[in-house]
């Protein structure tokens, strides 16, 4: 800051935060990819769209876990949520177009979001880790039991979901109109995300991940926030949920369990939480992991993962986005955490 | 003429310790009231009731002359009552400027926008900015938080709570660890502060309290000892001998 500096809003500062929301010139990149996969790989279309719907659902945790500081370990439980309203809805033959559809899903994440936010937000850190976990056990249990409705143990399979648009058909053996559709979906949702988290609503949940009692004191009514913000990730989860009842045509139980949820946690502490792009990176590095080291070592391919995040937990905390902004961070801006 | 904020009786027990005893205190408009006491005496929980994170056992908050008892430590921060920790309490991962831009954004009801990116409020950054000159942080504006030495995040730590632009500014010891030759930039930041509203100030450096002070209220094991100009005090000899005396062979 020179004498000569004509405005204080031309600082570095003000520039940097003035500008932060633009557009970098990498970012359509992970889209153009996921485009370019599409024609590629016509094979791995339905591994595309597992990834993409990983990257959905890990994207709305990034929104609770990374920017609002909300630890939890139950978020399947909105994935859940999503995908047996689409499940059960198809099933009886109540609601079979997939769009309304995934309305549909995200409504109900968001409302189990609501519903159990307001009373789980008012307990922080390890309370708050165990109640989530209760939360998704409780949910996942009356699914169980509910057998009558949600098909039990077996689920619902053979959903009848409509063509999109009355035209495309989602073949199960061929998941091209799945792929697309997800992706677009899932742009749709990212763009949405990208744009809270710019926001000053998204600053003052960052805010309330770096200092709750401070944002207490600057006025901010804080659980209010954290309830907005739990029930938006929980809606999207819920969407992410219903895309996955839509594509595979069938529901079950493992979409509401702790292996989904701890799965979506890996993928974001690999990725690197808190950075939005951590999501994609962190699903495919995992899901594309997973595929491998499954072939190579069918009895054993959870070792390498596991190795492999026993690093990133020791010498990465922020994850492979965290390692390569090390790498390539301004030594003024260094944040040693 | 009603105080802008006071206490009636106010008490305050953590189970059989009384941390706060039927204190009686009033806060006036543009006024620079100092409140020591050595340590243990109550002086933080004093303040914590003032600003809603504790609940009195006993007798009421005013604040221009109404009961505030019930009203929440954020709507307190709206009706005007701000204060810095003793302790920093900062966004640690964010830039200086966030910090002040988080605070700002808050106090005008920009915090509550999902839809356009926060660098668009260009009224809040060049508030912030204009804010952080003012404090002598502009040159550290862009650098994170856990960067900074101690005594400049010392003015942080002010810095946000100024830009909550209040009318009752409660300091905790606001130089508490700050090179002297930075803790004039905090007193006179403060001097440069509007007229009308009213600080209290606590601290144990008493150059400050004596240079900053019109009035002075003396807290010992949690109820007031005694209250008087700065010159009254430092005449007293009871207050010398439970606490000036101290101070001066103590930190």
């Amino acid at each position: 800051m020179s004498v000569t500096t004509p405005s204080l809003s031309d600082s570095l500062a003000a520039r940097t935060l003035a500008g932060r929301h633009r557009l970098r010139w990498w970012e359509p990149l992970p889209w153009l990819l996921a485009l370019a996969f599409y024609f590629a790989f016509p094979r791995y279309l339905g591994f595309g769209t597992e990834v993409l719907i990983m990257i959905l659902f890990a994207i709305a945790l990034d929104l609770a876990l990374g920017y609002a500081g909300i630890v939890t370990l139950g978020h399947a439980a909105f994935f859940g949520a999503g995908a047996y309203t689409v499940g059960m809805l198809a099933k009886n033959g109540i609601w079979t177009e997939p769009i309304t559809g995934l309305i549909l899903a995200g409504i109900a994440g968001g409302l189990v979001g609501l519903a159990s936010g307001l009373v789980l937000l008012r307990t922080a850190g390890l309370t708050l880790l165990m109640l989530t976990l209760c939360t998704m056990g409780l949910l996942e249990e009356t699914a169980n039991m509910a057998a009558e409705y949600t098909g039990g143990f077996d689920g619902l399979d053979s959903l009848p979901i409509k063509p999109l648009f009355g035209v495309f058909e989602f073949n199960p053996l061929y998941s091209n109109t799945q792929y697309l559709y997800v992706l677009a979906v899932l742009f749709i949702c990212f763009v949405f995300v990208r744009t809270l988290v710019y926001s000053p609503f998204g600053q003052s949940l960052t805010g309330i991940r770096e200092n709750m009692l401070r944002m207490h004191a600057v006025g901010a009514p804080v659980r209010r926030r954290l309830v907005i913000c739990y029930t938006i990730s929980a809606a999207l989860a819920g969407i992410a949920g219903g895309l996955w009842a839509e594509a595979n045509a069938y529901v079950n139980l493992s979409t509401l369990g702790l292996d989904r949820a701890a799965t979506v946690l890996i993928i974001l502490v690999l990725g690197g939480y808190g950075r939005l792009y951590g999501a994609i990176v962190g699903a495919v590095a995992y899901m594309v992991l997973e595929h491998y080291l499954s072939k190579l070592y069918p009895t054993a391919w959870q070792l390498g993962l596991g190795l492999l995040l026993m690093g990133i937990a020791l010498f990465a905390r922020g994850g492979i986005l965290g390692i390569w902004e090390a790498l390539t961070r301004r030594p003024d801006r260094s944040k040693p955490s | 003429m009603t105080a802008l904020l006071e206490t009636r009786s106010l008490s305050k027990n953590f189970g059989a310790l009384l941390a706060t005893r039927d204190v009686t205190f009033a806060l006036e408009a543009g006024a620079r009231h100092a409140l020591i006491g050595p340590n243990g005496a109550g002086k933080t929980t004093f303040i914590n009731l003032l600003t809603g994170v504790l609940a009195p056992s006993s007798g009421d908050v005013l604040f221009k002359g109404r009961t505030i008892n019930e009203v929440e430590q954020a709507e307190r921060v709206k009706l005007g009552i701000a204060r810095t920790f003793q302790i920093n309490q900062l966004f640690r991962g964010l830039s200086v400027l966030e910090n002040v831009y988080t605070s700002i954004a808050e106090r005008v009801g920009a915090a509550t926008n999902m839809a356009t990116p926060a660098g668009t409020r260009r009224d809040v950054i060049e508030e912030s900015m204009a804010l952080l000159e003012r404090l002598k942080l502009a040159d550290v504006a862009h650098r994170t938080i856990a960067g900074l030495p101690y005594g400049r995040q010392r003015l942080v730590e002010l810095a946000i709570t100024l830009g909550l632009k209040p009318e009752v500014l409660l300091l905790d010891e606001p130089a508490a660890g700050v090179p002297s030759a930075e803790s004039h930039i905090i007193l006179d930041a403060i001097d440069a502060l509007p007229k009308s509203i009213g600080v209290l100030i606590i601290d144990h450096d008493m150059d400050l309290v004596f240079r900053f002070a019109k009035k002075i209220t003396v807290l010992v094991r949690g109820a007031v000892f005694a209250e008087g100009t700065p010159r009254e005090i430092g005449a007293n000899a009871e207050v010398r001998a439970v606490y000036l005396g101290q101070a001066t062979h103590g930190s």
